[in-house]
C-alpha cells in the first residue's frame, strides 16, 4: 500500500502524479532487453504500414539477445505461455495498489476492455526501472504456479514498481495470457527472412511442430535445425481465399480441379520413424484425441504426409455425421469408448505432401493427386483414412449445378485446385479457391448489445437478435443468436450512438435496447438444440446488413426457421 | 430531486436544459429559450434559437461566427450581474479561449455550472479558477481513474519528436485535433523551429477569428486547392479529425497521421483509429482534475453530467458528497466521433 488509499490519487490541479499512456509511447528507457522488446512493440503498434512493421521485427532479430529472438517468435506464433494467476489475484492486487476500490477498477475495466491495460494506466507510476530481458521475465513469471500467494503478490508488485508504463502493459498482456501483436504469421517469416538471408517458406516450414520456446535456441530453431528433430514437424498448410467472382474469371475449366469442401477439421497425418501425428491447422497436435489415426500406421506405408479433412463418420452409410458430432470428439483430450463408437472418426484426404519421405510439395497437383489415388486405393474400409473425391464437370455451368447440391451431401461448397499448381505455404491467391454455398438468411431483430473488448472496447459490437414466435397480433421476439461481426466501424460507431440512447434496461454489461433495428444474419447452418429456448441453434451467425429499410414488424418467425431446420438441419 | 426543500432549488432541471426560476434563465438549454446564458462556443452549449444570449467577451465572436447574427450581450469574467432574483458571474473554465464556468446566487446560495473544464493551463485558455459554491454542476467526460493526462510539455514533446522524425523522412505530420481549441493549443504550443504550420479550412476559420480578438496565434498556412505537401516540406498539418482519411489528404503527398484526444489514452480506441499515432492531449479535466476541482469548489452537492455520470456519482458518494446525475443533451468529447466521423464540440 502506499498510504494515499482512500484518497483521490492527486490532491491539486495541476499535480499530475502518475499518468504514463500504456503503448502509446516508448517508455523512454532503453537498456535491458526487455526494454529493447517493448520498444519493438511499441513501434508496431505505432504504425498501421505493413513494411514499417516488418522492419521493425527484422531489426529486432538482428539486434535482439539470441533467447528472446526465440520468445518473441514464439509469442507472435501464438506460443504464448498460459495464463498464470487468476484474474481476481491481478484485479485485487492492482485496486489496492492504485488505492481505488474493486468496483471502481471493474467499472475502469469495462470501459477499457482489457486487464492487462487498465491495470497498466491505473496504477500510480513506479519510478523503479529494470535490466531483465524478455527472457528473464518470462522466466520469473513461469516460478508463479509453485509460489505461495504471498509470494507471488511480492513477485508481480515489484514488477510493477520496476517497470515503466508501456513495459507494464507487455509484463501484463504476458502475465494474463493474453498476448497478441498485430503481427500475422506471414509478415513474421518475412521479416526473419530478411534478417537471417533465410528464404521465407523455409522458416515457415522450420517454425512449425512442438518446438518449446525455452528449450530451443536462436540456433536450433531458425539457424540450423537438427534433422532428427523433424519427424514430427508439419508443413505449413496452404489456405485458400474465398472465390467471390464468378469461377468464369479463372479461365479454362480444364484446367481445375473440383473437391467437395467438408466441413470438419482440416489436418495432416505424418507417418514418419514409426510414429504417427495429427496436426490441426491451427498447430495444435491432435494426435491422443483421435487415437484412431494410430491404424493407418498398418495400411500405409513411412514417409508418408496426408493433407486432408477429419470428419466424425458414419461406417454404415459411409458419409459424414454432423459437424456436431465431430464438436463432441473436438472437446476430449481422452475419448470415453461409448463416444469413440458413436463419433468415430476419418481423415478424407486430399492431397499427399510427403511420400516415401521426400517433399513433394513442389510438384503439381495432378501429380500429387495421382499418388495419393495410387495410395489410397487399396486401402479397407478398416483404414482410419479416405480418399477425398473429385468432382466431375467439364464446363463451369455444370460445376455450379454440383454446387447446388453442397447441403445435401454435408459439404459447404466446393474447394478448386489448379492441376498445375504447386503446394504452397500460407493463405495465397491464384491456385486454390473455395467456393462456398450462399449461406442461410433471415432477417431479425436486435434485443440486446453488449460492448466489445480490445480494437473495439466501448463500442457497442456484440449484439443478440430475435425473431417473431406466436399468432399474429399476439407475437413474442425470442432470440435465436448472437453475433458481432460484419458490420463496418463506421456502422458500430452508429450503432453505438443509438444503444446508448435507446437502452430500455441494464444487466451488467449487456444493455436491452429497443427492439427497431432489423439485421439480415448470414449463417452456414442450422441445428435442433436444447440449450436454446428457441430450439434452433444457427452456425458461424454474422451479420450481412443493417436493413435500415426494413420495420421490426417484417422480421422473420421463429416457423421461418423451423422450416430452414427441417430442410437442411 | 429536490421536494422536501423549504424553498425553490436555485437551478433545476428540465427538458430545455440548466433553468434558475428566480432569474427566469437557463444555461446552456438545447432547446430554444428566451435566456441563454452560455458557458462557451462549442456546439452542444452554445445552439441557435435563442431569443437572448449572455457569454464572456471571449466567447461572443466565435459563438456570432457560428451561429451568425444573434442577439448577445457580453460580460467580462468575475462581474456579477443581477438578473431578476438571481446574481450571476463567469470564470474561466480552462476549456477553450473565453469558456466561463457560471455562478448563480439566489438569497447567499451559490451554485455553479462547470460547463466543460480542465484544470490545467494550456497556456492559450484563461486558467480553470475554482470557485467556492453549495452546489457544483460538473461534467464528467472523463470520470474514471483511467484518465489520466501527462503534463501538456510531455504531450507537445511527443508530438514534436512525431512532426522532426516525419520531417527528415520527408513526410507531412497531419494531426487530427478540433477545429476550436486543440487545435489552436497545438498551434500554440508546438516549437515552430521545425518547421511550418498548415491548416485545414476548418480551422484557418477558427484560427481568424481568435486572431481578430487579440488570442495570439503565431502565422499559419491555409491549405488551399492549390497548396501542395511538396511546396511545404516537413510542415505539420493541423486539420479536424473528420478530415484525416478523406481526398482532402491527398494534395498533402506522403504523410503519418495522428490524432490528439483524451481517447487516444485508450488503445481500443486508438487502433480503432488507424492511425499511426495517437496523442492524450484533452480539453477535459482527467480523472485527477475532475477531484480536485470539484474538492476545491468545497461544495457538498455535485450533480454530474455527461461522462461516465454513473460511476463518477458512486465515487462521490463513497467520498461522502450528496451526489446526483443528472441527464442532459451535452456530449463532451464525444467517443464515437473521436478522431474520426464528423466534426464534434470538445
Amino acid at each position: 500500500m502506499d498510504g494515499r488509499d482512500g484518497q483521490p490519487r492527486t490532491g491539486a490541479p495541476g499535480d499530475h502524479a502518475g499518468r504514463g499512456n500504456a503503448a502509446a509511447e516508448g517508455g523512454g528507457r532503453v537498456g535491458g532487453g526487455f526494454a529493447r522488446f517493448v520498444a519493438l512493440f511499441t513501434a508496431l503498434d505505432q504504425t498501421t504500414k505493413t513494411n514499417a512493421k516488418v522492419a521493425a521485427l527484422a531489426a529486432y532479430f538482428r539486434e535482439a539477445p539470441e533467447a528472446d529472438r526465440v520468445w518473441c517468435i514464439a509469442l507472435l506464433a501464438g506460443r504464448r505461455p498460459k495464463r498464470m494467476l487468476p484474474s481476481t489475484l491481478l484485479r485485487d492486487w492492482a485496486a489496492e495498489r492504485a488505492g481505488l476500490p474493486l468496483w471502481l477498477f471493474e467499472e475502469s475495466y469495462a470501459v477499457a476492455g482489457d486487464l492487462a491495460e487498465t491495470i497498466a494506466l491505473i496504477l500510480p507510476e513506479g519510478g523503479g526501472r529494470s535490466d531483465a530481458s524478455l527472457s528473464d521475465w518470462i522466466g520469473r513469471l513461469r516460478t508463479l504456479p509453485t509460489l505461495e500467494e504471498a509470494e507471488r503478490k511480492a513477485l508481480v508488485l515489484e514488477a510493477w514498481e520496476r517497470l515503466g508504463p508501456t513495459e507494464r502493459f507487455v509484463f501484463n498482456k504476458l502475465l494474463t495470457g493474453g498476448f497478441r501483436m498485430g503481427v500475422n504469421a506471414k509478415l513474421m517469416t518475412r521479416a526473419l527472412a530478411q534478417a537471417t538471408g533465410i528464404d521465407a517458406p523455409e522458416l515457415a516450414h522450420r517454425l512449425m511442430g512442438d518446438w518449446q520456446p525455452d528449450r530451443a535456441t536462436w540456433e536450433s530453431l531458425v539457424l540450423a535445425p537438427d534433422p532428427g528433430e523433424a519427424a514430427s514437424r508439419p508443413y505449413p498448410f496452404y489456405l485458400a481465399y474465398q472465390l467471390d467472382d464468378r469461377p468464369e474469371s479463372l479461365g479454362e475449366a480444364g484446367d481445375w480441379a473440383a473437391e467437395w469442401k467438408w466441413d470438419g477439421i482440416r489436418g495432416q497425418l505424418i507417418l514418419r520413424e514409426g510414429q504417427h501425428f495429427l496436426w490441426s491447422r491451427g498447430e495444435e497436435l491432435m494426435t491422443d484425441r483421435f487415437p484412431e489415426f494410430a491404424a493407418a500406421r498398418d495400411f500405409l506405408p513411412e514417409g508418408c504426409v496426408l493433407d486432408g479433412e477429419v470428419l466424425a463418420w458414419d461406417h454404415a452409410a459411409e458419409a459424414p455425421q454432423s459437424f456436431n458430432a465431430l464438436q463432441a470428439r473436438i472437446g476430449r483430450k481422452t475419448v470415453p469408448k461409448t463416444l469413440l463408437a458413436q463419433a468415430p472418426v476419418v481423415l478424407r484426404a486430399y492431397d499427399l505432401l510427403e511420400w516415401q519421405g521426400a517433399d513433394w510439395r513442389a510438384r503439381s497437383f495432378a501429380e500429387r493427386r495421382a499418388q495419393l489415388e495410387a495410395a489410397l486405393a487399396p486401402l479397407p474400409d478398416a483404414a482410419p483414412v479416405r480418399l477425398s473425391p473429385l468432382v466431375a464437370f467439364d464446363d463451369w455451368a455444370r460445376l455450379a449445378a454440383a454446387r447446388e447440391t453442397s447441403r445435401a451431401r454435408q459439404a459447404e461448397g466446393l474447394m478448386l485446385k489448379r492441376w498445375g499448381s504447386p503446394y504452397l505455404a500460407g493463405r495465397r491467391k491464384g491456385d486454390w479457391w473455395k467456393w462456398k454455398v450462399d449461406p442461410l438468411t433471415v432477417d431479425a431483430v436486435m434485443i440486446y448489445a453488449q460492448a466489445g473488448h480490445g480494437r473495439r472496447a466501448n463500442l457497442y459490437t456484440d449484439f443478440t437478435f430475435a425473431v417473431w414466435d406466436g399468432p399474429p397480433g399476439e407475437a413474442a421476439l425470442v432470440p435465436v443468436t448472437k453475433a458481432y461481426s460484419g458490420l463496418t466501424d463506421a456502422e458500430f460507431r452508429r450503432i453505438t450512438a443509438w444503444v446508448r440512447k435507446n437502452t430500455l434496461e441494464r444487466y451488467g454489461p449487456v444493455r436491452a435496447v429497443r427492439p427497431v433495428h432489423v439485421f439480415e444474419i448470414h449463417f452456414e447452418g442450422i441445428r435442433k438444440s436444447t440449450r436454446h429456448k428457441s430450439g434452433v441453434a444457427l452456425r458461424f451467425p454474422r451479420m450481412a446488413r443493417w436493413r435500415v429499410d426494413k420495420p421490426a414488424e417484417d422480421a422473420n418467425t421463429l416457423a421461418d426457421l423451423q422450416a430452414m431446420l427441417a430442410a437442411y438441419g | 430531486m429536490l421536494a422536501g426543500m423549504a424553498r425553490d432549488p436555485v437551478l433545476t432541471f428540465t427538458e430545455r436544459g440548466i433553468y434558475c426560476p428566480s432569474g427566469d434563465f437557463f444555461v446552456d438549454p438545447w432547446r430554444p429559450v428566451d435566456r441563454a446564458l452560455v458557458t462557451h462556443g462549442h456546439a452542444d452549449h452554445a445552439r441557435r434559437g435563442h431569443a437572448r444570449y449572455l457569454a464572456t467577451a471571449g466567447s461572443a465572436p466565435v459563438m456570432r461566427h457560428r451561429l451568425g447574427d444573434i442577439r448577445l450581450e457580453t460580460i467580462r469574467y468575475g462581474e456579477a450581474r443581477r438578473i431578476g432574483g438571481a446574481t450571476v458571474s463567469f470564470h474561466p473554465a480552462g476549456h477553450v479561449p473565453g469558456s466561463a464556468q457560471i455562478r448563480v446566487e439566489v438569497g447567499g446560495e451559490a451554485w455553479v455550472v462547470s460547463g466543460d473544464y480542465k484544470v490545467e493551463d494550456d497556456g492559450l485558455s484563461e486558467p480553470f479558477d475554482p470557485v467556492r459554491c453549495h452546489a457544483f454542476i460538473s461534467e464528467c467526460t472523463f470520470g474514471l481513474p483511467i484518465f489520466d493526462w501527462a503534463p501538456q510539455a510531455d504531450v507537445v514533446a511527443q508530438i514534436e519528436g512525431w512532426w522532426r522524425a516525419n520531417a527528415a523522412a520527408g513526410r507531412a505530420s497531419v494531426i487530427g485535433a478540433y477545429a476550436l481549441g486543440k487545435a489552436q493549443r497545438i498551434i500554440a504550443s508546438v516549437d515552430a523551429s521545425i518547421g511550418p504550420i498548415l491548416t485545414h479550412g476548418a480551422v484557418e476559420a477558427t484560427n481568424a477569428v481568435l486572431r481578430a480578438q487579440g488570442v495570439p496565434l503565431r502565422e499559419t498556412v491555409p491549405v488551399t486547392a492549390e497548396v501542395r505537401g511538396k511546396d511545404h516540406p516537413g510542415a505539420l498539418v493541423i486539420a479536424p479529425p473528420s478530415a484525416l482519411g478523406t481526398p482532402w489528404m491527398r494534395r498533402l503527398g506522403a504523410a503519418s497521421t495522428g490524432f490528439a484526444s483524451g481517447w487516444m489514452r485508450l488503445r481500443g480506441v486508438r487502433r480503432r483509429r488507424a492511425a499511426d499515432r495517437g496523442f492524450v492531449m484533452s480539453d477535459h479535466a482527467d480523472w485527477a482534475g475532475l477531484n480536485a476541482a470539484i474538492a476545491a469548489t468545497g461544495a457538498e452537492r455535485v450533480f454530474v453530467t455527461h461522462g461516465y455520470t454513473a460511476a463518477f456519482r458512486a465515487w462521490l458518494e463513497s467520498r461522502g458528497y450528496d451526489a446526483a446525475v443528472v441527464e442532459t443533451e451535452f456530449e463532451g468529447e464525444s467517443l464515437e466521433r473521436a478522431g474520426a466521423g464528423e466534426e464534434s464540440p470538445t
